[in-house]
C-alpha cells in the first residue's frame, strides 16, 4: 500500500467539507495533484493544501492507497464519505459524517468522531476508538433506510439514534448508548456492551439489538418471550443470560424485531 | 374604527380585531391581552425609529443609506453568513431573506428551529393527517391538548377555533366535545378538561408508544406505568375515549416537540393519528399550536421554494438541510459562522447562553421594531415595520392556511415601506458590492 500523509497546517475557523479525502480520489495522483483537490469552506472552493501539508502520493488504485491524517480534524466534515476501498487512519478526532455512505475499505479514528459517523453505510469497516455523538450508522433526515451493510465498532460511548433504520450490517458499541437506539430497525445487528437510557428498539420491525447493561426506560411495545444464554452472531459473542423480547408492537401487529436485555442488569423488566 | 384586522402575535392569527387609532393612542377590541400589547407598539415611545450603527461600542444614529451600506458590507465580507428570518414578519420578507441567503451561499433559518422544528421534522418522518381549524370546529368531538396550555399560550384558541364555538356537527359547542389534556403540570387548560393525564416530564414518547400498542391489541410492557407515571387503565380509558370519537383533534405543543425525544415524540403522535384513521374507523387529525404569528409561514415558503422547511444551507450552491448541523443554534454553538442577520425575532433571548454570547461577538445586522437583547447586541440596526398594522402581506396560520392581511396605518418611515422593502433594498446593495 502507498501512504499519503496529511498534516493539518492551520487553525480552521469555518468548518470545511472534505469528502475528497478518500483513497478513491487520491489514487493515481501525485503530491501536487492531491494538494489541488478542492474542499469547501462555506461557499468557497479552496485547495486542500490551504489546510493540510501533503506528503507522498496516491497508490495505483484505491485499494493500494492508505491515507494517514496526523492530528486533530474535528472541524473537517465528511472524511472518507462514499469511499469504496483502501484505508484512512485519523490520528485524532474528526468532524461530522466521517465515513458517510462508505461502501468498502477501512477507516480508523483514533480519537472521537462527531455525529453522523458511518451514516447510511453500505460496506467496509469504521472503527472509532474514542466516543461518538448521535446518529451513528443512522438514516439521513427523512430517510427510512439507514445502514445496509458493513461494520461499525466504537470502543467508547455513542449517544442517540444509533443505527436508525438499520437494514443490514453490524454496529458494536463497547461503552454506553442513550436514546432511540435501533429506531425503525428492520435488519442487521446492534450490540451495546454498556447501558442504554430510553426507547431502545422503538418502532423496530426486524433485526436484533443486544443491550448487555441496564436499560433505564424500557420501550412499552416490547413483549417478553423467554430467557436465552450466551448469544453468538457469527464472530460476535455476548456472554451471560438475556431476557428476550419481540417488538415493537406499537408499530406493527406482527413485528419481527428482537431485543435482548442482560438479565442481571435488568431484573425488574 | 378599522375592522377585520389581523393580530400578528401568536399562531392563531385572529382576523377579527377592531382598532381605533388616534394620535398617540390606540384602542383595540377582540384581541387577547397578548395581542393588545403588540398593537400598543404602534404608538409606543420605545419604538426604534432611526437607523443606527455601532461605533466604538456605542450606537450612533446614521442615515438610512449609511446603515444599509454597512449592513451589506458585513454580509458580503462574511465567509459564511447566517440569516435568521424571524416569524414576526411576512412571508414576502422571508422570501427575500431566503434569496439573499442563496445568493451569498450562507444559511437561512427561522423560529421553527427553536420551537416547532421537531414537529416539522416529525412530519417528514411519518406524514401528517391534518385539517384546517374550520374543519375541526365543525366536526371535532374529542380534542386532545398534548404538551400545551392554550388558555395561557394561545388565549383565543379554545374560544375561537377549538372548544367553545358551535360547529355544524357540534351544535352545542363545548357540550358536544370532550377535552383531554396531557401535561405534567396542572394548568388552567387541564382544569378545564374532562380528562387530565398527568404524565412524568419527558415520557411522552413512551405514552404514545403505549397507546399505539393498545390500539394494536397488546398490553404495553408493565414498566411503562413507572416510566410515565400513568396507570395502564388510564391509557386504556383515553384510547376508548378517542376510539369513540367521530372526529378527534390532536393539538400538540412544545411539551411534545421540545421535551426529550423531540421529533421522535411527534413522529409517534402522528403514527397514533395514522393508526386511528387507517384501522379503527375514527377520523383523526393533528396540528401544532404554533407560538409566533408567522412561524408556519417560513416553513411553507422555504419548503415550496427550496424543498426544506427550515435550517437551509446554501453553501454548496444548492439547498441542503440537516438539523443539528445546518440549524442556527448548532451553527452558533460550533462557531461555524462569522456574521449574522436577524430579522423580526429576539434570537439573543431565545438561544442557549453560549450561542447568544457568540452571536454577540460576531458582526450582526438586525431588523427590529423595539429595543431588546438582539438589537442591543447588533452592529447595525435597521428599524422594522410592523406587519399587519403598517404594511400588507401574507401569514400562514397555525393550521398552515395562508392569510392575506391589510394594514390600518402606514410605515412611520420615509425610507422603507415594509421589512420586505428593506430587505429588497439591502439585497440590491449586496449585489452592488459583490459585482
Ligand atoms: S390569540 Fe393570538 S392571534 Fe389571537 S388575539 Fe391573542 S395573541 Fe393575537
Amino acid at each position: 500500500m502507498t501512504e499519503v500523509v496529511l498534516t493539518p497546517n492551520t487553525e480552521i475557523d469555518i468548518k470545511i467539507e472534505a469528502d475528497v479525502i478518500k483513497p478513491d480520489e487520491f489514487a493515481g495522483k501525485s503530491k501536487e495533484e492531491i494538494e489541488q483537490l478542492i474542499v469547501w469552506q462555506g461557499p468557497d472552493k479552496l485547495p486542500l493544501k490551504n489546510f493540510f501539508d501533503v506528503e507522498g502520493k496516491g497508490g495505483s488504485s484505491a485499494e493500494e492507497t492508505s491515507i494517514v491524517i496526523k492530528g486533530d480534524v474535528a472541524r473537517v466534515k465528511m472524511i472518507g464519505a462514499e469511499m469504496t476501498a483502501g484505508k484512512i487512519t485519523i490520528q485524532g478526532s474528526t468532524g461530522l459524517k466521517v465515513g458517510a455512505e462508505m461502501k468498502g475499505g477501512e477507516i480508523v479514528v483514533e480519537g472521537d468522531a462527531d455525529s453522523w459517523a458511518g451514516t447510511e453505510m453500505k460496506g467496509g469497516l469504521l472503527h472509532v476508538k474514542g466516543n461518538t455523538v448521535d446518529h451513528l450508522g443512522c438514516a439521513y433526515r427523512g430517510s427510512w433506510k439507514g445502514m445496509t451493510g458493513g461494520r461499525i465498532v466504537v470502543d467508547g460511548n455513542a449517544q442517540s439514534q444509533i443505527g436508525g433504520g438499520l437494514t443490514g450490517g453490524e454496529i458494536i458499541v463497547n461503552g454506553n448508548a442513550e436514546n432511540f437506539c435501533g429506531i425503525r430497525q428492520s435488519g442487521g445487528l446492534i450490540v451495546i456492551r454498556g447501558n442504554a437510557i430510553r426507547a431502545i428498539g422503538a418502532e423496530m420491525s426486524g433485526g436484533t439489538i443486544v443491550v448487555e447493561g441496564h436499560i433505564t426506560n424500557f420501550t412499552p411495545g416490547m413483549q417478553y418471550e423467554d430467557e436465552q444464554y450466551d448469544l453468538c452472531f457469527e464472530d460476535i459473542e455476548c456472554g451471560g443470560v438475556f431476557k428476550k423480547f419481540t417488538g415493537d408492537f406499537a408499530i406493527s401487529k406482527k413485528p419481527k424485531g428482537v431485543l435482548y436485555a442482560g438479565k442481571e442488569a435488568n431484573l425488574e423488566l | 374604527m378599522f375592522k377585520n384586522i389581523f393580530c400578528p402575535v401568536c399562531g392563531a392569527s385572529c382576523d377579527d380585531v377592531q382598532v381605533e387609532l388616534k394620535d398617540n393612542s390606540i384602542t383595540v377590541k377582540n384581541a387577547c391581552k397578548m395581542g393588545n400589547a403588540k398593537f400598543q407598539e404602534v404608538v409606543s415611545e420605545h419604538r426604534i425609529r432611526k437607523p443606527m450603527v455601532k461605533k466604538d461600542g456605542e450606537f450612533v444614529e446614521v442615515s438610512w443609506e449609511e446603515a444599509l451600506t454597512k449592513a451589506a458590507e458585513i454580509l458580503t465580507a462574511s465567509k459564511k453568513p447566517m440569516l435568521f428570518m424571524g416569524s414576526e414578519t411576512s412571508c414576502e420578507a422571508q422570501e427575500v431573506g431566503l434569496h439573499i441567503g442563496e445568493y451569498l451561499g450562507g444559511t437561512v433559518d427561522s423560529n421553527a428551529t427553536i420551537c416547532h422544528g421537531p414537529t416539522v421534522m416529525g412530519i417528514q418522518e411519518a406524514g401528517c393527517a391534518a385539517a384546517t381549524a374550520g374543519t375541526k370546529k365543525n366536526r371535532s368531538d374529542v380534542n386532545i391538548y398534548w404538551g400545551n396550555n392554550p388558555l395561557e399560550s394561545m388565549p383565543r384558541h379554545m374560544s375561537k377555533y377549538g372548544i367553545f364555538p358551535r360547529g355544524y356537527w357540534t351544535k352545542r359547542g363545548r357540550f358536544d366535545r370532550k377535552v383531554i389534556t396531557v401535561d405534567p403540570r396542572r394548568t388552567p387548560t387541564a382544569d378545564a378538561s374532562d380528562l387530565h393525564v398527568q404524565l412524568n416530564p419527558n415520557s411522552d414518547y413512551e405514552l404514545f408508544n403505549a397507546l399505539l400498542t393498545i390500539l394494536n391489541g397488546k398490553e404495553p410492557h408493565h414498566s411503562v406505568e413507572k416510566v410515565t407515571g400513568v396507570p395502564i387503565s388510564i391509557m386504556e380509558e383515553m384510547a376508548d375515549m378517542i376510539l369513540d370519537a367521530n372526529f378527534a383533534s390532536f393539538a400538540v405543543g412544545l411539551g411534545v416537540s421540545s421535551s426529550y425525544g423531540k421529533y421522535r415524540n411527534i413522529e409517534m403522535a402522528l403514527n397514533v393519528v395514522k393508526e386511528l384513521n387507517n384501522n379503527h374507523g375514527t377520523k383523526a387529525s393533528i396540528g401544532a399550536l404554533r407560538g409566533h404569528c408567522n412561524v408556519a409561514g417560513f416553513n411553507m415558503v422555504a419548503s415550496y421554494l427550496y424543498g426544506y422547511p427550515f435550517g437551509l444551507d446554501f453553501t454548496r450552491g444548492y439547498p441542503r438541510y440537516n438539523p443539528g448541523e445546518t440549524t442556527c443554534v448548532d451553527i452558533l454553538r460550533e462557531k461555524d459562522t462569522d456574521a449574522a442577520m436577524v430579522v423580526g425575532a429576539d434570537l439573543m433571548a431565545h438561544t442557549p447562553a453560549n450561542c447568544a454570547s457568540y452571536l454577540a461577538e460576531i458582526p450582526m445586522v438586525c431588523i427590529d421594531i423595539a429595543p431588546g437583547p438582539t438589537p442591543t447586541a447588533a452592529d447595525v440596526i435597521l428599524p422594522g415595520v410592523i406587519d399587519a398594522m403598517e404594511c400588507d402581506g401574507t401569514f400562514y396560520r397555525l393550521d398552515n392556511v395562508s392569510v392575506y392581511f391589510k394594514p390600518f396605518t402606514t410605515s412611520p418611515f420615509d425610507f422603507t415601506e415594509s421589512n420586505e422593502d428593506t430587505l429588497k433594498q439591502l439585497f440590491a446593495k449586496i449585489k452592488e458590492l459583490k459585482s
